[in-house]
């Protein structure tokens, strides 16, 4: 009985919410990862591109609740999400044409294209702040959950409680849905391949006739589709606060550099290894010893490594030693 | 016979100096208008602008000088904003005091920084940091709201009352969450109880899994959230409920807002709270007052017309707006003997003080100014039933 309330208790603070962040956190890498492996840049913008889709969504949404349309039991900003993505499209589409595109034609260094990105992460913070806000947006209406604790708890008897939350299990099924059509689409279609190529060997993927403009859309297309994804499903998920995504802007490049910067796997793993070297590292394992351990062996503290407050500081670390020890990353990264 | 003179001299300087001063006299409203308690501030500001206007009205300030609120900023949390914008209400707007600024930190900053060098009083409806009692103010700061030393107090009753042992407690970490959590934690141990856990969380986070996560490992009976109603503190709230780790909660005066049931609704049932509050007759006054003029009588918003109406009476006791002059006088207006000014009285208020009578400020919150110039202290105790917030008593 104490081993399964161990589990549970477990399950319930570190792996139900690791796996959700976790996936949330792919999703951002692998828009990150995309722009680095066809662009060759680090793009600083992709946490307030997250936060703009977001805020898209949202109106949305809000126009679909005032008409009285809903999806219920699931979120209405679920059914907003297209809408958002093809509006967030256009407009990274429109900022890569009038900022982006006049660096990569001059061909200037990496360095300036991702100063460059930051004046557009700037820039697109100044205009959600002036649309929604900076204040907080409730995103979740219809069944906030599956599972609730008090629910566990009576039907289990355990004396600890497990709930799942309807927008955790969305964040990881949509985040298994996007990185399964997004390698069909590299490995399987025409585009996909002329886009690994290009990322492989740009040279020699222009010389066997690949169109780069072309590529340069499609990378485009998939990093905003990804971010606004995944800006949605954070927001779903936590609240959405349109600042808090300047800090996911470390967690999110920590994770495609940990995986290996342009390796799509690279950054769903990064996105995980992340996710959950924060959660345990952070979690306080005192009541989790407490039923593993005989009586007399726990811990009289909180058994808790490092305070909550150092959650962003070990993304920090896990990505000086992954530099200093591996610089490729996991997955030795470059290419797509 | 040296009172009667001392009264006949005062009132003999109000009369000439109301000559000379019958103009615009501004008054800065300092208080929080965006961040962690914007929520609240929408009721306190109007509060402290009825007051402005029942005082226009009356035509009787100083010979019938009008006064006018000025607006600014604290951000509650940013001080360095907090200060530019209380330099910006002394040096260009020249307000002669300043009702204000709401949270402990900035007041604190914007105290020390600008009004205690430009010798301008601040009337603090909502700071309530215990340290705020012992800073070098020149007597230039008073407040309406009590010290979280009483609220320490108050706190450690009402959970013993309700058959609590052991508590784990979080806080906002800034002057006025830590301050007020270390007395719940000193009030709560000293009466037997156990504090289990004693953690501050970061406000502007969007998500505090984790930090539940160690605060449900400490355990506990009860979570006291010592934060911001639509801050952290909400955030707290939500994660405990939606992880099962707690489902009861003792709310301190920054978290009994309206937000608050609006937000977790029937979740909340079963926990406590308290914030400044009475049940005086003015603060039913004052709420009807409120209703009529368009808003809420939330918390703190008595103690902000309080606020406004200690200033203006206190000028008109020392026939001046400047604030070197009416800082003496706060006390004595606020405290007997005197007549009893109840809200909506300022005009009879004014006129007794005009003719050199004493007047002992009541208002909205039931004023008494004790020590260093703060308030003693009503709260308001409420619980939570059915998804709303019910009023169970005060003390």
């Amino acid at each position: 009985m104490d081993f399964l309330n161990a589990i549970v208790l477990f399950s319930n603070f570190v792996i139900v919410p690791g796996l959700a962040y976790g996936s949330q956190l792919a999703l951002g890498a692998l828009g990150v990862t995309l722009v680095y492996g066809i662009l060759r840049f680090s793009n600083f913008a992709h946490g307030e591109i997250m936060s703009f889709g977001a805020m898209i969504a949202i109106l949305v949404m809000w126009a679909f609740q005032g008409a009285g349309i809903s999806i219920a039991p699931l979120p209405t900003v679920l059914l907003a999400l297209p809408f958002a993505i093809v509006a967030t499209v256009f407009i990274v589409l429109g900022v890569d044409r009038v900022v982006f595109r006049y660096y990569r034609v001059k061909r200037s260094p990496p360095l300036i294209l991702l100063i460059a990105s930051t004046g557009v992460m700037f820039l697109f913070n100044g205009v959600i702040r002036f649309v929604i806000g900076p204040t907080d947006q409730r995103v979740d209406d219809g069944a906030r959950f599956i599972l609730r604790v008090r629910d566990f708890r009576e039907a289990t008897g355990l004396s600890e409680g497990l709930a799942i939350k309807t927008s955790q299990v969305i964040s990881l099924g949509a985040a298994v849905l996007c990185v399964a059509g997004l390698f069909w689409f590299l490995n399987k279609t025409r585009t996909g391949k002329s886009m690994r190529a290009y990322s492989d060997n740009e040279d020699l993927a222009l010389l066997s006739g690949v169109n780069p403009d072309r590529v340069v859309m499609f990378a485009w297309i998939l990093a905003g589709s990804l971010a606004v994804v995944a800006g949605t499903l954070y927001g779903l998920d936590k609240i959405y606060k349109p600042f808090t995504y300047l800090q996911l802007l470390l967690p999110i490049f920590a994770a495609a550099i940990v995986g290996g910067v342009g390796n799509p796997v690279g950054a769903i793993v990064g996105g995980f290894v992340i996710a959950f070297s924060e959660v345990t590292l952070t979690y306080a394992y005192k009541k989790f010893l407490g039923y593993l351990l005989p009586s007399d062996w726990a811990p009289e503290g909180l058994a808790q490594l490092l305070g909550t407050d150092y959650k962003f500081a070990v993304s920090f670390m896990i990505l000086v030693v992954v530099l200093l020890v591996r610089p490729t990353g996991i997955f030795a990264g470059r290419t797509l | 016979m040296k009172n009667t003179l001392a009264i006949a001299l005062a009132a003999a300087t109000g009369l000439t100096a109301s000559a000379a001063v019958a103009e615009d006299i501004k008054i800065g409203v300092f208080l929080g208008f965006t961040g962690p308690i914007e929520s609240i501030v929408a009721n306190m500001a109007p509060g402290a602008e009825m007051a402005i206007k029942e005082v226009n009205d009356s035509g009787k300030l100083l010979g019938g000088a009008t006064v006018e609120a000025v607006r600014a900023d604290t951000t509650c949390i940013d001080s360095a904003v907090a200060t530019a914008a209380a330099e910006r209400l002394i040096t260009a707007d020249g307000v002669k005091a300043i009702v204000g600024g709401d949270c402990s930190g900035v007041t604190t900053a914007a105290l020390q920084n600008v009004a205690k060098p430009n010798g301008v009083v601040m009337i603090s409806p909502s700071a309530t940091s215990p340290a705020l009692s012992t800073i070098e103010d020149d007597g230039l700061f008073f407040r309406t709201a009590p010290s979280d030393a009483r609220q320490g107090v108050i706190v450690a009753d009402i959970l013993k009352e309700n058959d609590i042992s052991t508590v784990a407690i979080t806080y906002t970490n800034n002057d006025y969450g830590k301050g007020l959590a270390d007395a719940i934690a000193t009030n709560f141990t000293e009466q037997g109880g156990t504090v289990t856990i004693n953690a501050p969380h970061e406000d502007g986070k969007g998500d505090y899994t984790a930090e539940v996560g160690a605060l449900a490992a400490a355990g506990g009976e009860l979570l006291v959230v010592a934060g911001y109603v639509d801050q952290g503190g909400r955030g707290i709230v939500q994660a405990s409920i939606d992880t099962g780790a707690f489902d009861r909660f003792y709310f301190p005066d920054g978290m009994v807002g309206p937000s608050l049931v609006a937000n977790h609704g029937a979740d909340l049932d079963g926990s406590l709270g308290a914030n400044p509050g009475t049940d005086s007759p003015g603060a039913a006054t004052y709420s009807e007052m409120a209703t009529a003029a368009g808003f809420e009588s939330g918390p703190f918003s008595p103690e902000s017309y309080d606020s406004a109406a200690l200033i203006m009476l206190a000028m008109q006791a020392a026939g001046s707006a400047e604030s070197a002059d009416l800082k003496d006088k706060v006390m004595e207006v606020a405290n007997a003997p005197g007549e009893k000014i109840f809200p909506g009285e300022l005009a009879k208020a004014l006129d007794i003080i005009a003719a050199g009578g004493d007047v002992d400020y009541v208002g909205a919150s039931a004023v008494e100014l004790i020590g260093p110039g703060e308030s003693a202290g009503n709260y308001r105790q409420v619980t939570y039933e059915g998804g709303q917030e019910v009023v169970v008593g005060y003390r």
